[in-house]
Order: C-alpha cells, then structure tokens, then sequence
C-alpha cells in the first residue's frame, strides 16, 4: 500500500521525501485548496521546484485542488489546474464536478483523483466520476467501515485510498456548512472550517471558555487539557442530555486496521495535517514506514508508536470499525 | 417566481405526514413539491404505503410531484431502492447525490440541495447531463446564485428560503448516540422530535438542531424579505422546507410576498406569529449563516451581545 503523507511547506516535503514517503500531497497557497490557512502551501514556483525535487528521489506528488469553485471566479480553479499539469504533477485531487470536467477535456492525460471532500461514498457515485473524467482513484470519505471500503474497492474500475491518521469529520466531507453557519467561512468555498480567525479563548469562574464566532464551543476546567474548538467536537446541551452529543476531540488513528484495510484491498493510505509542523511529518512518516513494513513481514504492528502525535485528547477509529452501528 | 415545498427531513408519523401533504394538495399555493424520505433509509418503510394517495392528491391538485432520493446511501438495499426509483418513469427524481445520476441515465430530473453546484461550470455539467431544476446548496451567497442562474437561463434555480437550514450529514445517527443506542436498534427515537431536537451552547445560546443522522441550524432560514433581490439575481423558485407549523399559512405568506402584497418588515412579523423561531438569512449576505441582515442591511446577532 502506497503512503501518502501531507505538506503544508517545501521544507515539510523535504522532511517527507527524506523519511521515505511513496506520495505526497499539498496544494496552492490559495482558496484552491481545503487546507487555505495562512502562511501555509506553495506558490507556483515552489511547487514546481518541489515536484522535481520530489520525483528526483522516486517519491511522487498529489496536488490537492479539493475546494468548490467560485461562481464567477472559476478560472482561479481551472488556472490551478493547468499549473499542476505544467508543474508535472503525478496526479490532481479534484471534488468540483466543473474542475473535474475541465481538466478531463483539457488535460486528458492528466491522472485525476476524486477528493474525499467529493463524498463519493459508495460504488455507484464512484462509477459516475470514473465514467465522466476517467478518475483513477478515489479517496473515500470517512463515514464507511472496513467491510464497505472492501466490498466498494471490489465493485469500482479505480483505485481506493483512505485516510488512516489525523483529524477526523464526523460529518460526510464535502456537505458540512456547519464551519459557515457559526464563521460565515466553510470547508467547500474557503477551505476552511472553525477557523483559528474565528476562534476566541476567556476565562469565567475558573473555566476557560473556546468560542467560534457568537457561539461557545467548549468549557474547561482547571487542568482540563482544552482541544482547539472545532464546531463538530464541542459540549453541547439539549433537553435530553448534554456533552459531546457529535464527537469527541478524537482524531483517527487506524494503525490496527492496517491489516483489514490491505485485505480489503486499498491502494494507498493517507496521513491527514498539511497544517501540522515538519517533526510531525518528519515522525508520523518514518513510524507509519516502520508499521508497513512489518505488516509486509509479519511481525507484530508496533500500534502506540504514535501515541501522543494526534491533535485530540483520545484516539479512535472512526467508522472502520462502526462500533456506534 | 414559484414556490417549491421541500421533503419533509424529520421522522413524522406516517399518517400525520399522509394527512399533512392532503392538506398541502387542497391549501397550499406551492407550484412543485418534493415527496420521500431524503434523510434515513430506515424511516422509508413507513412512509411508503402512502406514497401512492399522496402523489395522486398532489398531481390532482394541479402540483408538479418531484420524488426525492436520499442524501447517503452506503448499503446495498439503499442503493437498489434509488435504481428502482430512477427507474420509475411515473416520477421525476430530484437526485441529492451523485449516486442517482448514473442510475437515470440522462433523464430529465431535479438536483437537491445536498448536490455540489457552487458554480457555472458546474451548472452546465448538469444541466448537459438532463437537469431542468437545481435547488442549490444553503450556503450560496447571492452573488453566486447569480453568476449561475444567469449563465444557465433554460435551468430553474431554487433558492432554500424557510425551514431550519440542513448543515449537514453523517453516517452516525446523533439522536441514537445522545440515547445510548446503537443505530440499529434506534428504536427510532427520532421520531420524539418531529421539528428537531435543539441543540444550545453551553452558554444557552440556540445553536443547532438535531435530526438522527442530519444536523440543522437552529434558527428558521427566512428569505421572505430578499425575494426582490432572489428575482433580481434571477432565482425561479424559492423553497419552503416543512416545520411543525402551519405551512399554508407559510406559503400563503410566501406568495403573497412574491405578489407584492406584503412589505418585507410586515412579512416577517407575521411569518414569527405562525413559526416562532429565530430567523436567519445570513448565507445570502456572505455572513455566518446563524445571522440576520435587516433590508437596510443591519447585521443581527442571533444571539443578542450580553
């Protein structure tokens, strides 16, 4: 199964290309891209000097062009695009039906994979990108278990890739406005959700109070370790009971799906955090090679190696194991 | 400017929800209505043996019956319903996920709003591949509905414009977790709720509202007052999602605003006499979508400063 490892930075793809990584994937430091925020991402340049520096030492690069298109704007997107194809990127991640379209009749050549911010969730949705622009794979969203992710890679023409580490929706990706109704930012137009632009940390009686734009997310106690607000992870109230009625703060460790996942015959695995800083990568690249390679051999997957790199208090595995069905 | 009642999103009783769209048949100035269960695949089963009379009602009456699919499917069973939906040539489906547009193979249909056109070029995807009607996501600003409707004029535009606004899916089901329950044995509790449950901060502020696998705001997306400018950008429906009101009366208010019989400030008045809920409009305006923009272009805070 092929790695594919996040690069908010030049220098985090350096640190990738170094610790081994099979693929990598960034985007334009623009609201192309689902990862928009400040400082982060490459300009036109550093992407093409990346991709070389990249396909030097046999590692290849994905550019994520994952957001939905401006009406009246949808050329900053298609432009995006060609400057991918021009940078000789060895795929582009697309979730707008527009941009796929465009780079199908534009780019025929151009390897295509369809964004987990697409939602394509089951074969028949798959078929359709396949069939439209000729989609060579598609990153699935992580709404399904192991035994969906295996009974779609069967059924589809295309290949499968899934998300193994790092933050996690709760929501289908792709069809969450939550991030826009409380900040008047989202996911599919800005690339954003709960936003640190958004965000405002106060104390009151002892408690530390996380709010996002006018709402409160969260409360802390003294000593209580505060997760950044993200909306879908917050305490919250209702007449039949209050807490974590969405999520937990969890972020997605799969490390013991591994095998599973292989079985079920996923092509590649993907680390979510191009926000995350370069010893992240640096150690979730290197642990994850180490935890393949035993797979490959046999021996037994070294599973806490990454406690502690998560972004959430608590780990989990998300809908591959679906304990909540 | 039509007006398009919506599917019902929450679990109503299945005899409630026969007799609710009766009434909309012989009461409602609605133009088009979506009919079927978009949200849960578990709720269908219910709901199906009235399916028939209902349709047959609605037609009688003079309304264009959409049926509308469901927003994720992930089993088997699911899919095979939405094949045979496709399939049915007494219908048009109004698609909610790409899943369905395969399945139609080029027939004329409808797209709903849980479909990603956020563009023009998106637009005329599928407006080639045989949509006539596109109700476009909530979170569309108005200078986004448009750049789109006017580069697609053969495509009707719906604009989501009453209702607690979907935000939205998941393949968890929220109303079983908040009852210890797995989502197979939900014992549908959903049902308890047939408005949403609320869902507030823990300030009190109202936040969101829960529907078992879908999450909706709180407030009631009102576009009572924007109609002359959904015109002007050249929306050709406006839709109404149903709530626990009295949604005649909803749509009464509603064409008589698109009529020019009632002045937005008055309009608003008399649409929190009938639904008493916060209003919003914020997507419209490029503001969080929990906010209201008055007509001289105030920002209200949905929840008011302490």
């Amino acid at each position: 199964m092929e790695l594919i490892c996040p690069a908010g930075t030049p220098a985090a793809l350096h640190d990738a290309v170094a610790a081994g990584a099979d693929a990598i994937y960034c985007g334009f430091n623009d609201e192309t891209n689902a990862r928009n925020f400040p400082g982060l991402n490459f300009s036109r340049e550093e992407m093409r000097e990346s991709i070389a520096h990249a396909h030097r030492y046999g590692c290849s690069v994905l550019v994520a062009i994952n957001t939905f298109a401006r009406a009246g704007n949808v050329e900053l997107w298609q432009r995006a695009v060609d400057d991918a194809v021009d940078a000789e990127a060895d795929a582009v991640i697309l979730a707008d039906v527009g941009v796929m379209d465009y780079c199908a009749r534009t780019h025929p050549q151009q390897r295509l994979h369809v964004s987990v911010q697409a939602a394509a969730a089951n074969a028949d949705s798959i078929r359709f990108y396949v069939d439209s622009f000729n989609a060579k794979r598609v990153v699935l969203p992580r709404v399904l278990s192991v035994q969906e992710i295996a009974a779609i890679t069967k059924e589809v023409k295309c290949e499968t890739e899934v998300f193994i580490f790092g933050g996690l929706c709760v929501m289908e990706e792709g069809r969450c406005s939550l991030s826009s109704y409380a900040t008047g930012k989202s996911p599919n137009m800005d690339g954003v959700c709960s936003p640190a632009g958004a965000i405002q940390y106060r104390e009151e009686k002892g408690a530390l109070v996380s709010r996002l734009g006018e709402f409160t997310i969260n409360k802390f106690a003294k000593g209580e370790a505060a997760a950044y607000p993200t909306l879908c992870k917050g305490r919250y109230q209702t007449d039949e009971g209050c807490g974590y009625l969405f999520e937990d703060p969890a972020s997605l460790d799969a490390t013991t799906m591994l095998p599973e996942l292989r079985a079920a015959g996923v092509a590649a695995l993907k680390i979510e955090g191009r926000q995350r800083g370069r010893a992240y990568i640096e150690r979730v690249v290197k642990t994850f090679k180490d935890v393949l390679s035993a797979l490959d051999d046999g021996r037994p997957l070294p599973v806490d190696a990454l406690r502690g790199l998560s972004e959430g208090q608590s780990n989990t595995t998300g809908a591959y194991k679906k304990t909540w069905r | 400017m039509q007006l398009t009642l919506g599917p019902v999103l929450y679990n109503w009783k299945p005899e409630l929800w026969r007799d609710f769209y009766f009434r909309i048949a012989d009461e409602a100035p609605v133009d088009v209505v979506v009919v079927g269960e978009v949200v849960c695949s578990k709720r269908s089963p219910f709901l199906e043996p009235h399916i028939p009379e209902v349709v047959e009602r609605l037609a009688g009456a003079g309304k264009t019956v959409l049926m509308g699919s469901l927003t994720l499917m992930s089993l088997p069973r699911e899919r095979k319903a939405m094949l045979e939906l496709a399939g049915d040539d007494q219908f048009t489906m109004e698609v909610n996920d790409l899943t369905c547009l395969g399945m139609l193979g080029g027939k004329p249909h409808a797209i709903g709003p849980f479909v990603n056109i956020y563009n023009e070029a998106t637009a005329k995807y599928f407006a080639t591949r045989g949509a006539t009607r596109i109700c476009l996501p909530p979170e569309l600003p108005l200078s986004a509905i448009r750049a789109i409707a006017q580069s697609q004029p053969d495509v009707t535009f719906e604009v989501f414009s009453f209702g607690r606004v979907p935000l939205a899916i998941s393949a968890r089901c929220y109303h079983a977790r908040l009852n210890k329950l797995s989502k197979d044995n939900c014992k549908f509790v959903c049902e308890q709720d047939p408005d949403g449950l609320a869902v507030t901060t823990l300030d009190d502020e109202p936040f969101l509202a829960m529907n078992g696998v879908q999450t909706l705001s709180y407030t009631c997306a009102s576009l009572l007052g924007d109609v002359d400018k959904l015109r002007d950008a050249g929306a050709g429906a406006m839709r109404l999602s149903p709530q626990q009101c009295d949604m005649v009366a909803v749509a009464q208010l509603f064409r008589d605003a698109i009529d020019g019989k009632v002045a937005p400030s008055e309009g608003a008045a008399k649409l929190s006499a009938i639904y008493p809920l916060k209003q919003s409009n914020g997507f419209l305006f490029s503001k969080p979508g929990a906010a209201f923009v008055t007509d001289s272009g105030d920002v209200r805070r949905i929840v008011p400063a302490a």
